[in-house]
Formats: C-alpha cells, structure tokens, sequence
C-alpha cells in the first residue's frame, strides 16, 4: 500500500507533470511566474485546494453518485462542487484565519475554474483511485505544479536582465522556457 | 442570412480563437500531437460550443445577470457530458485518443467566453452562427497545429506518409516539449504582425499575446471580460442590450431609493 502511494507520489509529480506534460494548469503557470514569491503563493494555494477538492470530490463520487447510480453526471457534479468549495474556503480563511487569508486570499478566486483542480478529481475517477490515494495524488500534482511555477518564475527573473528578440519578448520566450523545462522533466520518465 | 455569413467570417479569420485571441490553450497544446486529433477535438468543441450558446441565448431573458457565470457553466457541463457519452458510443477511438481533455472542455475560455460576450446578449441564430462560426476557427488551427506537428514529428499528416525516406523524424514535436516551441513560434510570429502593424498606425489591440497575459482566471474575470470590452464597441448589436441594462440597473436603483425612503420614514416615525 505504502509503496503504491510512493509510485502515484512521485509519478504525479514529477514524471507526468501537471504543467510540463499535461497541460493543465497553463493559465496560472504562465499569468502568476513573474516573481518567485508570488510563484510560491499560487503553487501553496493550488496544492490547499487541490488536496482538498480532490478529497471532497472523492467522497461525493463514492458515496452519492455510484449508489445513487448516477455517475455520468461526474463532470456537472465536479465542477460545481470546486467552484462551490473554493468560494467557501475563501470564506471560511477570511473569517477564522485572516492571516493565511492575506498570503493566500489574492490567489483562491484565480483557482475557482482552473482546469488542473477539475482535471485531477477526473483523474482519480477514471484511474479508480479509492479516496486515500486520490487524495495522495492530489496533493502529489499539485505539488507538481508548485515545482514547475517556482522554477519557471526563477528562470523569468533572470532572463529579465536579457537580450531577447523584439518579437520573442513576453510570451514566447516563457513557451521556449517552459519548453526546455519540458524536456528536462522528460528525464524524470527513467525514474519508474 | 448576411449576419450568418458575417459570424462565420469572424469567427474563423477574424476573431480566430486560437490565432487572433489566443484562447483555450490547454487542449490546444495536449491534443494536436496529430492532425486527426485536432480535427476531432475541435469539431467535439464546435458541437458543444453551437449548442450551448443557442441554449444560453434562449434562456438569455429567464438566467438572473447575477447567477449567470453558474448557469453557463451547468448548461456547457451538460452538452459535454452529451458530447462525451456520444462519442464513447460512436467514436470510440476519438474518445480514447482525447480521454480527459473531453470532459475538460467544461473549462475552455473560448465557451464562456463567447457566452459571456455573445450568446447572452443576441437572439437564437446569430449565436447559433457565432458559436459554429468560432468553432471552425479552433478546429481550422488546431488541425493546422496538429498537421505540422505531425508532419515533423512523424513525418505524415492524417496518417499518410509525405515526407522522403531520408528524412529523420524530430520525434520531440510530436511529444509535450514540442508544443511548447510550437505555440512559442506562434506567438512570435503573431508578436511580430503586431508589432509591424502598429508601425503602419493600425489599430492591433484585437490581437491578443498569449492567454496566460491576463486571463488568470480564465473564465470569469480574463478572457471573457476582454471579450465583452470588445463587444461593447460595436454599438449596432449592443445597443438594445444596454437599453434593457441600463433599465435593470435603473430599477434596482428605483428600488434601493424605495427600500431608504421607508427606512427614513421609519426613523421618522420612531425620532
């Protein structure tokens, strides 16, 4: 059991990289990388309510939609319960935890439709993961994505004091970047 | 009909979704490893996206204007999860190929935003256009993305050899590394029409770098905002919309003077 868990850890996180090979997440990966500092709040920010969202849309799933017999209504379900559970979180850290609120506040409503949050609760159905494990590989891609953010925004503020081509600056270099990121975390591929 | 005409127009050339406005990147990237991938995965999208904004349109005078991100987003679920199980049922290999990224459609910029900008504002047919007319442009570029990855990562396009026996495929565009370079040249090459354009004194701020600029949230706030800023310019199709806004907005105000004349009176009473 505990080593299923290491394998779905690191292959989660760092062979099928949520960003770098999937593709989920792009919006925030590329908006939130301009400092590293406000990298590391979006990356703490996901991981909170990707374990989360994956532990409550676990739960919903096994115990209201497969008794009921209404699983084809997974996505509907899903998407309405993140959007639900991000608002409340919110309201919960402003009311009881006003300190984690401030550092994290700004980036929970950036997270509210993310494709990465919903794409990890189907994820976990599709792979048949039971609530433990879906939660541990929750936590394990968004701890992904925190890896990836924080590294891309380290690279980003180096490569503001280049030379870039007039029209390679802003957005295509941070493609080209995160591209060769790609390529390195290809490597991670031997690990398993 | 001239409208219809005039939506399709737009969408595919000029408010390409993919091209111009540079919206719903996450499928653009993770399936156009081959051309028939893209072909299907932007027809799944043209489908969904016909579909809901005729049914957003429809309900365009019953969805409250504050509950109408929520609404979108269960009416868009549910043509997906119809999409989805249609084609598990018929186009079995698509949905295979496709696998998650079918039911993330839910989540593509390009849906609510052309709700948000379009459909909840223009009557049945013009949005049915739009919707259609949009959808062609993704599956125009993705399929466009997805041949010339193919064409040099594999050496085919739509599964048919083209390339000479000597040519070595570049396997690495047709992995996640390539897809990055490819967008990364496409949005250099749209930076530098923008930037020669802006040179001449035209008017580029339609033309949009890269949706991770500004569309942090995509949905609500980004792209979708963008689009109805942009749609609030052509005043032929906005005007009656912002009539009937602006008498909402007056009758909430009506209401609000109402509610604080009774409190006042009330105050009186007591004082």
């Amino acid at each position: 059991m505990v080593k299923e868990l290491l394998v779905i850890l690191i292959s989660s996180s760092l062979v099928n990289n949520v960003v770098l090979s999937q593709f989920l997440g792009l919006c925030p990966f590329l908006g939130v990388s301009k400092k590293t500092d406000t990298a590391t709040g979006m990356g703490v920010a996901v991981i909170f309510v990707i374990t989360l969202a994956s532990a409550v849309a676990g739960l919903i799933y096994q115990y209201i939609l497969v008794p009921l017999d209404i699983t084809y209504l997974q996505t509907i379900v899903f998407i309405l319960v993140i959007a639900a559970l991000v608002q409340f979180v919110e309201m919960f850290l402003k009311k009881f935890m006003p300190a984690l609120y401030q550092s994290l506040g700004v980036y929970l409503p950036l997270i509210t439709t993310n494709c990465a949050v919903l794409g990890v609760a189907l994820t976990n159905v599709q792979k048949s993961y039971g609530i433990l494990t879906g939660i541990v590989n929750g936590f394990a891609t968004a701890a992904g994505f925190t890896v990836s953010i924080v590294i891309l925004a380290g690279i980003r503020e180096k490569l503001t004091h280049n030379d870039i081509p007039e029209s390679f600056q802003g957005m295509p270099i941070v493609l080209v970047t995160a591209g060769l990121m790609a390529i390195a975390f290809c490597g991670f591929s031997g690990l398993l | 009909m001239n409208s219809a005409k005039e939506r399709l127009v737009n969408g595919i050339l000029k408010e390409n979704p993919t091209f111009v406005l540079m919206l719903g990147m996450c499928p653009t990237l993770a399936v156009t490893t081959s051309a028939v991938n893209g072909l299907g995965m932007g027809l799944t999208t043209m489908v969904v996206l016909a579909l809901s904004n005729v049914f957003i349109s429809l309900l365009r005078n019953i969805i409250p204007d504050k509950v109408r991100i929520p609404a979108f987003i269960v009416i868009i679920a549910s043509f997906v999860t119809v999409v989805e199980l249609l084609l598990q049922g018929y186009i079995p290999f698509l949905y295979d190929a496709l696998g998650i990224y079918i039911p993330l459609i839910v989540v593509n910029c390009i849906i609510l935003g052309r709700a948000e900008a379009y459909a909840y504002k223009n009557p049945v047919l013009p949005a049915l256009f739009d919707g259609i007319g949009m959808g062609l442009g993704f599956s125009v570029a993705l399929t466009c993305i997805g041949a010339v990855r193919e064409l040099l990562g594999a050496g085919e396009i739509f599964g048919i050899h083209v390339m000479p026996e000597s040519f070595v495929p570049v396997s690495i565009f047709i992995m996640a590394p390539g897809a990055f370079f490819v967008l990364a040249l496409l949005t250099a090459i749209q930076n530098k029409v923008k930037i020669a354009g802006e040179k001449k004194g035209k008017d580029m701020s339609k033309i949009q770098s890269g949706c991770g600029h500004d569309c942090l949230s995509c949905s609500d706030t980004g792209c979708a905002q963008r689009l109805y800023d942009d749609k609030k310019g052509q005043e032929a199709e906005g005007a009656p919309v912002k009539e009937t806004e602006k008498k909402a907005a007056g009758s909430e105000e009506t209401e609000e003077k109402i509610t604080e004349s009774k409190e006042q009176k009330e105050e009186n009473k007591n004082g």
